[in-house]
């Protein structure tokens, strides 16, 4: 793995300092020519493969198609259920459509149930998981963008400290700070406010890891001594130099911080008491204890818990398509290889 | 990771040693605008870790009473906590939870990862999206959409049932929610696991399986003996992860809870029970003092199979 321990000028004499676009392009060509020359071994084999290794051939790809329809089947199972009426949801098959006789196709009138139930909350609930994901996901890959920069690039004093108790705190568990930050912000006053919810999560120490690794990877010490020289500060070099850099590292820290704040339940469930703060996650668990209980729940059907989940589900299930790339590249670099 | 610098602490670090030589040419100076671009950090890191963890700390110490109001009393809540039978009832059983669903997780992303890698399968990127894609679900939602699926009646599991004529057996019943809790984080964490050993699969060199392959070896006891033994690591790394995420579990079982009231108490786990105590309880110094009697314990475990790991993955 890489080494993040070492100094910046350590860093400068053990790795070759090559641009961060070519090495990334290399490593692209090489995939590509990788995959090319396999494809062709592959094809020169395939008439050659014996009968047992065409039998293991079928075996793996009935595991792999098992496996991806165990993944995937829940989520058909969303989507279908969406489109139904609650008596749909009851009476018909899971994986297909119901039929007209079960109140046919619903996903219209589910949509504008769930957004105008309970004077239009859910609504909310979603503006409110946009602000916490973006806010979060923002704040949290700047500032460890900053002192990742700060760590990879300069001597000063505490560095040495700031890497050991990142390092220690990425493997701690998160949510036993939670109820000593809930007892902490209460006495000040914070519970119950927006900014409970986002503090805590602005301090990313997987995210900084990350930052510290890309940063040394892809800033050449040498380009900043340059600058320096040249009479630039390092906030100018941080903006000129550095951050363009560092893009697709900021991206991928970007993706998980985005996604942890998104997804966060224990967090905002302890701190917000008040509906209107509430992201969807807690909002849903809401309406689920309300469709329990018969006398608050009146009316609510469970089609809207139904169509609020899969619409909790969609923004992220489509950022997974498209930015697939940067997944990779994150999971990658924090794996020891 | 696996050189933390907590560990390196007291060793002579080669790299600090030679650039502590590369500085005596030169002229050794502080770059204090360091200090600046980490104060951000610093701050958010201190008021959302540091600080409430400290606090918590000191209200351990604290009892209130009916009459007399709040006064210190050492370490007695502590042990309290240390010998409370209900904790170590929630941690037992997170602790049977750990040891069936972390290799469960593992071995079944294991073999996702070393199918993708084995050059046999066509369009690769398909089956790797669609088994990654569970991640994206928030852990909230997916409890939510298996509490239907898994419906004796009505549910995707039940109907599965009765399509052979059989009823499906009640798996929100007290025996068995246990295991359906295992299935709905298996489903979202094995696609993330199978990302990071495939990953690590493609930085293996080919030259060592056509050596092998010459050798006569097959692709199983290539698997077997090259492959998984060169990404040790990366096992390590996510079963420290998982065993994490398996003793802090909180969500799944906390809005089962509302479907199936009868199957988990308030109580199920550690972190259901410091959560019960902080505002069911209102008990604030006793509940500070349990969950960080239970961040404790936990670490200790995590430390322990970490060094174990370690060790493991270092020798070949």
């Amino acid at each position: 793995m890489t080494d993040i321990t070492a100094t910046p000028t350590g860093a400068q004499s053990t790795q070759p300092q090559t641009s961060a676009g070519l090495s990334r392009r290399d490593k692209r060509n090489a995939k590509a020519s990788q995959r090319n020359y396999r494809n062709k071994l592959k094809n020169e084999q395939a008439p050659k493969m014996t009968k047992g290794q065409r039998v293991s051939s079928w075996v793996l790809h009935i595991i792999m198609f098992l496996m991806a329809a165990y993944c995937v089947i829940p989520l058909f199972w969303l989507l279908f259920a969406s489109t139904k009426s609650n008596g749909g949801l009851y009476n018909s098959f899971g994986l297909w459509f119901a039929n007209s006789k079960n109140g046919g196709f619903q996903l219209w009138q589910n949509l504008v149930g769930t957004f105008s139930y309970n004077g239009a909350i859910y609504g909310r609930w979603l503006l409110n998981t946009v602000i916490y994901a973006v806010v979060v996901g923002l704040g949290s890959t700047v500032i460890a963008a900053f002192a990742g920069y700060a760590v990879a690039v300069m001597k000063f004093p505490g560095r040495k400290l700031l890497l050991s108790v990142t390092l220690a705190f990425m493997s701690i568990p998160t949510t036993v700070i939670t109820i000593p930050l809930f007892l902490m912000y209460s006495q000040i006053g914070l519970v119950d406010t927006m900014w409970a919810v986002i503090i805590p999560q602005l301090s990313f120490p997987f995210g900084l890891y990350l930052m510290i690794i890309y940063a040394q990877q892809s800033i050449p010490i040498s380009l900043v001594e340059a600058a320096k020289l040249d009479g630039a500060s390092h906030w100018k070099i941080f903006w000129k130099i550095a951050l363009p850099l560092l893009s697709p590292g900021f991206v991928t820290v970007l993706l998980f911080s985005l996604v942890g704040a998104w997804n966060n339940y224990f967090l905002p469930l302890i701190m917000l008491s008040d509906r209107s703060n509430y992201p969807l996650t807690v909002g849903l668990n809401l309406w689920l204890k309300m469709s329990g209980d018969s006398s608050v729940g009146g009316g609510l059907p469970d089609s809207y818990i139904i169509t609020g989940s899969l619409v909790a589900v969609v923004p992220l299930i489509i950022s997974f398509f498209f930015l697939q790339r940067y997944w990779q590249s994150g999971l990658s670099a924090g794996a020891v290889k | 990771m696996a050189h933390s610098a907590t560990v390196d602490g007291g060793k002579v670090h080669p790299a600090r040693t030679s650039g502590r030589k590369k500085e005596k040419g030169r002229k050794e100076r502080w770059e204090w605008s360091g200090l600046a671009f980490s104060t951000p950090y610093v701050v958010v890191f201190l008021f959302g870790t540091i600080l409430p963890l400290l606090y918590a700390l000191y209200l351990g110490f604290f009892q209130t009473k009916m009459i007399g109001g709040t006064a210190f009393v050492g370490f007695s809540n502590y042990v309290q906590a240390f010998t409370d039978p209900t904790f170590w009832q929630g941690f037992r059983r997170v602790s049977i939870y750990a040891v069936i669903q972390v290799p469960i997780v593992v071995i079944l992303a294991l073999v996702a990862a070393l199918i993708l890698d084995s050059g046999r399968i066509k369009h690769v990127a398909v089956p790797r999206i669609l088994v990654f894609l569970p991640y994206a679900v928030p852990s909230v939602v997916a409890a939510l959409m298996w509490s239907y699926i898994y419906g004796q009646d009505y549910g995707l599991v039940g109907q599965f049932f009765q399509l052979f004529g059989g009823k499906s057996p009640d798996l929100l019943s007290s025996q068995l929610i246990m295991f359906a809790i295992m299935n709905i984080v298996v489903w979202g964490f094995m696609g993330y696991n199978m990302l990071i050993y495939y990953s690590s699969l493609r930085t293996i060199p080919d030259e060592l399986y056509e050596a092998a392959r010459l050798d006569g070896a097959s692709e199983m006891r290539i698997a077997w003996s090259i492959k998984i033994p060169a990404i040790k690591g990366s096992i390590v790394m996510t079963v420290v992860f998982c065993l994490i995420g398996a003793f802090q579990l909180f969500n799944e079982p906390n809005l089962l809870q509302a479907i199936a009231p009868d199957a988990i108490n308030s109580s199920y786990t550690p972190n259901m029970y410091t959560y019960t105590l902080a505002f069911k309880g209102q008990n604030v110094n006793y509940a500070a003092a349990v969950s960080l009697v239970a961040g404790l314990v936990t670490m200790i475990v995590i430390g322990i199979v970490k060094f174990i790991g370690d060790k493991w993955s270092e020798n070949d």
